[in-house]
């Protein structure tokens, strides 16, 4: 795996459980020492120093919080290992804690606090000695949705402010894509993509990412010339993409939910690319209108439209109803199958089961 | 809730402290009662508020109560010494290992006490090898191990390490590890990370190592009877001579409850210096 994160970024790694993204991370805090390998901070190769010689600080996914310390000493903890003057670190923890709001909590244990609170306090542990590299395991795993979201937004603008590079770990698609800089999508030890969110999530380039990311709406199809790709019992159609695959290549096209369009037949506009289904099931989330339609017979695709007036949302054609699906040709991209889909799909179909589990 | 409701837990109570009226509380009462009277076996004993029965107590055997917890001190000091790495070990270390560990800790137990001391003495004898390394280094300046200080603390120290090891091991398993993870991503070296964070988490265990370390060792005298001599008899063997050689109760109840006065008021002094919290585990309680 080589991973080139620039100075400053908000860097993510995104993949499943067991995707290696933590062990990443852990190896360049310093937890686990690579066999094979360099971790460069700064040009200097920290692989072989322990976690606590390197410039890198961690916030943990449990927080990891020291019971028998108030904040203050907490957040002081790194500093004071670090010989800094009693009166500096006195003036930087109070900023520190400051900044996360939690400065009137100062005296208290951290089993005092709520879970929201005690991951500030692990940031702001972190944060006060200003590491070159800010490591957050999952950070807001633990926390609800509504206090997750929340912090979201704080930590990207405490990652503004401070411009200090984060490496941020998660499983949360829509974590990665709201925050980052730049995403990492990983899958069983490997970097599938590496992008930044509009790129991972408009054009993936594997089959992996673009079901990782978004839902799943892939059309097996093979490569049949320069700007043109046939779908799978379905019609040629042309697409910029084409050219990075070599004619006669096995691919998938893929057209993200928003970007479908669903017509009867003999309303479709005829001067854009589309493939013909039923539609099996149709839901209503509020804004929007969520539509499964069969293509072929493995193939659905999921639509979304949006409810822009009531009256438009009536004339949707309903469960059963013959439709076809149609899109601008600079919203379909062509991805590569996974090699880890590829050997899934190889082996029996009980072990491609386990495969999705998280 | 209903009146049964309200009193289940009272009757599940019940057993418990039924149990502690009849073996702790009607006892306690009578050997206090003793302790004041004056009189002997044979004629009989007569309440006089025998208030000399204590002052005797302490005037008369102040040497043994002081060797007791000198003994008893420097016994749970080596324990701790000894069983503080071990614990660590077993919890940290020992992989798929620690059970077995932790069985070789406790398996002393499977043979009885007294055999247990009464093997060391056959150890410990001038003709065992033993001796002869520890004469060979010169650690035996009397020219014999038996019948000395030494003899009686290794075994004090021997018979209660299970008592510091096990708390001490339950102290560090439940230590959370990721928390010296965060010691040593924020720049504390390993022996930082073992000094402010390991050591301080795991005081309750060593409070509670100590306790039922120093409690019982202060008042033994199995290990003073068959490892020490006449000048290394103990507060216990006081006591035991009291009441079952020369049969004077008064007197063997009057040490009884000095001895455990003072426990209790060493006790008092070290959980006001240790803090209760401590003692009764609240800080590993997080949430």
């Amino acid at each position: 795996m080589d991973l080139d994160i620039a100075d400053g970024e908000f860097f993510t790694m995104l993949g499943p459980s067991g995707c290696g993204k933590t062990t990443t991370l852990r190896m360049i805090a310093g937890f686990e020492q690579p066999t094979t390998g360099k971790v460069l901070i700064d040009g200097t190769d920290v692989a072989g120093q322990p976690a606590f010689k390197r410039p890198t600080n961690t916030v943990f996914q449990s927080y990891a919080l020291f019971p028998h310390m108030t904040l203050e000493e907490n957040v002081g903890f790194g500093l004071k290992r670090k010989k800094v003057p009693k009166d500096e670190i006195k003036t930087r923890v109070a900023t520190e804690l400051e900044r996360v709001g939690l400065s009137r909590e100062a005296k208290r244990k951290p089993n005092q606090l709520s879970g929201g609170q005690q991951q500030r306090v692990a940031l702001a542990r972190a944060l006060v000695n200003l590491p070159k590299v800010l490591l957050l395991d999952e950070p807001l795993g633990a926390l609800d949705l509504k206090l997750r979201k929340g912090l979201q937004v704080q930590l990207k603008q405490i990652q503004r402010d401070v411009g200090i590079t984060f490496v941020y770990v998660t499983h949360d698609q829509e974590e990665a894509l709201t925050m980052s800089d730049r995403i990492a999508v990983m899958n069983e030890g490997r970097i599938e993509q590496c992008d930044d969110p509009e790129t991972v999530y408009e054009r993936p380039t594997t089959t992996f990412v673009a079901g990782f990311i978004g839902v799943s709406n892939l059309m097996p199809a093979v490569a049949s010339g320069p700007g043109e790709v046939r779908i799978e019992d379905g019609p040629s159609v042309p697409t910029p993409d084409a050219a990075r695959f070599s004619s006669g290549e096995r691919c998938y096209a893929v057209v993200r939910p928003e970007k479908l369009d669903v017509d009867l037949p003999e309303n479709s506009p005829t001067d854009q690319p589309g493939v013909d289904g039923v539609v099996e099931s149709s839901l209503y989330l509020g804004t929007a209108t969520q539509m499964a339609v069969r293509v072929a017979e493995d193939v659905s695709m999921t639509v979304l439209c949006p409810n822009v007036s009531e009256e438009e949302r009536q004339s949707l054609p309903g469960a059963g109803a013959r439709v076809r699906l149609s899109w601008l040709p600079e919203h379909m991209h062509l991805v590569a199958e996974s090699d880890a889909d590829k050997a899934a799909a190889d082996s029996k179909p009980t072990e491609t089961v386990t495969e999705g589990v998280n | 809730m209903t009146f049964r409701q309200r009193t289940i837990p009272y009757w599940l109570l019940a057993p418990g402290l039924l149990w502690l009226v009849i073996f702790f509380v009607v006892p306690m009462y009578y050997m206090g009662e003793l302790s004041l009277k004056t009189g002997t076996v044979q004629t009989g004993y007569e309440l006089t508020w025998a208030f000399s029965n204590y002052s005797d107590a302490i005037s008369q055997y102040s040497e043994q109560f002081i060797r007791s917890f000198w003994y008893a001190g420097v016994a749970t000091f080596f324990c701790l010494l000894i069983g503080y790495p071990l614990a660590y070990a077993i919890a940290f270390k020992a992989g798929r290992w620690k059970n077995l560990m932790l069985f070789a800790v406790v398996a002393p137990f499977f043979t009885t006490y007294l055999i247990r001391t009464i093997a060391w003495k056959t150890i410990l004898d001038d003709s065992s090898p033993v001796v002869s390394v520890i004469e060979f280094l010169g650690l035996a300046p009397q020219g014999h191990v038996l019948a000395t200080s030494g003899a009686v603390i290794a075994g004090l120290t021997y018979n209660f390490l299970p008592f510091m090891v096990l708390p001490l091991f339950t102290a560090l398993e439940r230590l959370d590890r990721r928390l010296l993870e965060a010691g040593k991503d924020l720049y504390a070296s390993t022996f930082q990370t073992f000094w402010r964070i390991t050591l301080p988490l795991t005081m309750p265990g060593i409070i509670a190592g100590i306790l039922l370390t120093f409690i019982p060792a202060a008042g033994d005298y199995v290990n003073a009877t068959f490892l020490g001599g006449t000048s290394q008899s103990m507060i216990g063997n006081v006591i035991q001579s009291k009441y079952l050689v020369v049969t004077d109760y008064s007197e063997a109840a009057a040490l009884s409850f000095t001895l455990m006065a003072i426990i209790l008021v060493a006790l008092l002094v070290y959980i006001k210096f240790a803090g209760t919290s401590a003692l009764m585990g609240e800080e590993e309680e997080a949430r």
